[in-house]
């Protein structure tokens, strides 16, 4: 398409302004967080006066962001891992059975997405506290808990996407697998899982993704021990001042993981979207 | 995409196996009945215990005078009938009155910012179409946002809209001079427009990601068909891409309007418990009029509602999409 001047320009001036858009608050971020507290606390300034590293030293000092991490990544990374089995079979069973109640069965769990969080978040609290009491297991204010709510949150869309993804996988390579012996759950592992590996990785980013930046749940949930970053970032506020050049040094350490992860796994997720989710 | 390029059942050898791709015939028959359900029974049991009990307790809630005294057993609060729901939609009560400008300022966002996201979303999809040098640095980037975490990217925000010392009013005010005095954005009438801004920026790079996505099934012959009948850009846009967009549109569009009216996280992290009323989205209204006043009763009235309009709305709107969709294409 030889396109004309004039739609070159426009395309210009548009992801120009728009790259400006995008990248704002990550310059602000990154430049906020080299400054000394003097600094972010006057007027903001485009180019710093002097440049340190201190506040990413003091982050871990001014509040446990060590511990709260390891939180983050423990829940996050078990909610994924967990979340990711189980929408695989289910996946695999949607994808490749017929049976009674399957639809009921996709769209009873794709509608659970639509479900306002704030309509579950006190009904589920008082089911764990009363699972706490009843069995001993303690539901509320632990890992176990934010994980078990976590990985319900992905497994709607982890689920659909998959079906996607299996669909277009030719059901002769199940056939095959099994003419050489293969059951099922073998077929599942050795052919579906391996040709699915894209859409799979998709599916986990998007998990471990949803799992790390939740925000409600982990505010309600979680107790002193238990906090992860969504909530222990709050912490660098105090009553009277902010640290906001920690509050941004803390931010971006908590943000590079995911950020640097997502991109290199983003064709991934394109790849992923187009075979499950664009139909 | 080709699905039928992919499904090979109408071979009849296939089909005679199982329907479905099921296993060989020697396994017993009760066996392949049990195996999908045993294969969706975790998830069902996740479901169950995490969304739909939990949401059926809510509605259970809704029809009792829940106060903090029992929640330890709600179960043995007093039956309330439709008292919440009646305190909730009295719209000239404190309360009815409070819902109703929380509920119409979530309509109004949320119809500003998915046509907001959904524009961007497009537009830089289809500027991103063909290739030009700096395009995949510029594909990448502008999948940031989204990669994100959500506390952090508001967070910032929200020290861009420090009154003081924040680079917004910086740029307006100190920099062109818009203004008397330095603005507020985050308390007031302008907190609006700071939680636009934020729910944009943070959203937009979905659309853009699902348009892309969509772009890619656009046969490349069929633009140069049209450049040979000497249809210019923009007719191509027309006549093209966005009808081939449409399916996919449907399904972003409502995504997009579930996710911003129920989104709790932006306005959380960017006000705290207590949004100003310009911008107090229904979400945060329920969960901060609830434990302001411990009365859960109400707040799950307000959620049920909350969910019946929902319902409703996506109801209506995919009734009216995939009906216009059977005649077309399927």
């Amino acid at each position: 398409m030889a396109a004309p001047r004039s739609f070159l320009w426009t395309r210009r001036i548009f992801l120009t302004l728009l790259t400006a858009f995008v990248v704002l608050p990550v310059f602000v971020m990154v430049s906020s967080s080299l400054k000394p507290l003097e600094d972010v606390s006057g007027k903001f300034q485009w180019i710093p006066s002097g440049l340190t590293i201190r506040p990413y030293i003091d982050i871990w000092e001014t509040v446990p962001l060590a511990d709260y991490f390891v939180n983050s990544i423990v829940v996050a990374g078990a909610a994924t891992v967990f979340s990711v089995v189980v929408a695989i079979f289910a996946a695999y069973g949607v994808s490749r059975y017929d049976f009674r109640g399957k639809r009921v069965f996709t769209v009873t769990v794709l509608s659970t997405q639509m479900f306002p969080g704030i309509l579950f978040l006190l009904p589920l609290f008082l089911i764990y506290v009363n699972i706490g009491n009843a069995t001993g297991i303690a539901l509320f204010g632990s890992r176990e808990g934010l994980v078990l709510t976590y990985l319900t949150f992905s497994l709607p869309f982890s689920i659909w996407m998959l079906t996607g993804y299996f669909d277009s996988i030719p059901r002769e390579l199940d056939e095959a697998a099994k003419v050489d012996g293969c059951g099922p759950i073998k077929a599942l592992f050795r052919v579906i899982v391996p040709a699915a590996s894209p859409g799979i990785i998709a599916v986990a980013v998007y998990a471990f993704m949803t799992a790390w930046g939740e925000v409600l749940f982990a505010s309600v949930m979680t107790n002193d021990t238990t906090r992860t970053l969504a909530v222990g970032l709050q912490g660098y506020a105090t009553q009277n001042d902010v640290y906001w050049n920690q509050v941004m040094a803390a931010s971006l350490v908590v943000s590079v993981p995911v950020v640097v992860g997502f991109l290199l796994l983003q064709r991934y997720l394109v790849a992923g979207l187009t075979a499950g989710a664009v139909k | 995409m080709t699905r039928t390029a992919v499904a090979p059942t109408s071979d009849p050898a296939v089909r005679k196996a199982a329907p479905g791709g099921a296993p060989a015939p020697r396994r017993s028959g009760r066996r392949r009945i049990a195996l999908p359900y045993l294969l969706l029974l975790p998830a069902l049991l996740l479901e169950l215990l995490v969304h739909l009990i939990p949401m059926l307790m809510g509605i259970g809630m809704s029809f009792k005078e829940l106060t903090q005294f029992y929640i330890r057993d709600w179960s043995s609060a007093p039956w309330a009938g439709l008292d919440n729901f009646a305190v909730s939609i009295d719209f000239d009560a404190p309360v009815g009155q409070a819902l109703l400008k929380s509920f119409l300022t979530t309509c109004l966002f949320t119809v500003l910012s998915v046509a907001l996201c959904w524009f961007l979303g497009t537009a830089a999809a289809i500027f991103l179409q063909e290739e030009f040098r700096g395009r995949g640095i510029l594909r990448t980037l502008f999948l940031v946002p989204y990669a994100l975490p959500v506390y952090t990217a508001v967070i910032t925000w929200a020290f861009m809209f420090q009154r003081d010392n924040g680079l917004i009013n910086h740029v307006l005010h100190d920099q062109l001079g818009i203004g008397d005095s330095p603005a507020f954005w985050l308390i007031g009438d302008n907190s609006f427009w700071a939680l636009l801004v934020v729910s944009v920026w943070k959203g937009w790079p979905f659309a853009f990601l699902t348009v892309m996505a969509g772009l890619q099934n656009i046969p490349r012959d069929m633009y140069e068909a049209a450049a040979l009948d000497g249809a210019g850009v923009l007719k191509q846009i027309r006549h093209i891409t966005l009808p081939s967009l449409r399916p996919v549109n449907q399904i972003l569009v409502l995504v997009l309007f579930l996710w911003t009216f129920n989104d709790f996280n932006t306005p959380f992290v960017l006000f705290g418990e207590a949004a100003p009323e310009a911008a107090d989205l229904i979400s945060l209204h329920i969960y901060q009029s609830s434990f302001q006043t411990w009365n859960f009763g109400t707040g799950s009235a307000m959620s049920v509602l909350l969910l019946l309009f929902l319902l409703v709305v996506t109801g209506v709107y995919l009734l009216l999409t995939t009906r216009g969709r059977k005649t077309s294409d399927v």
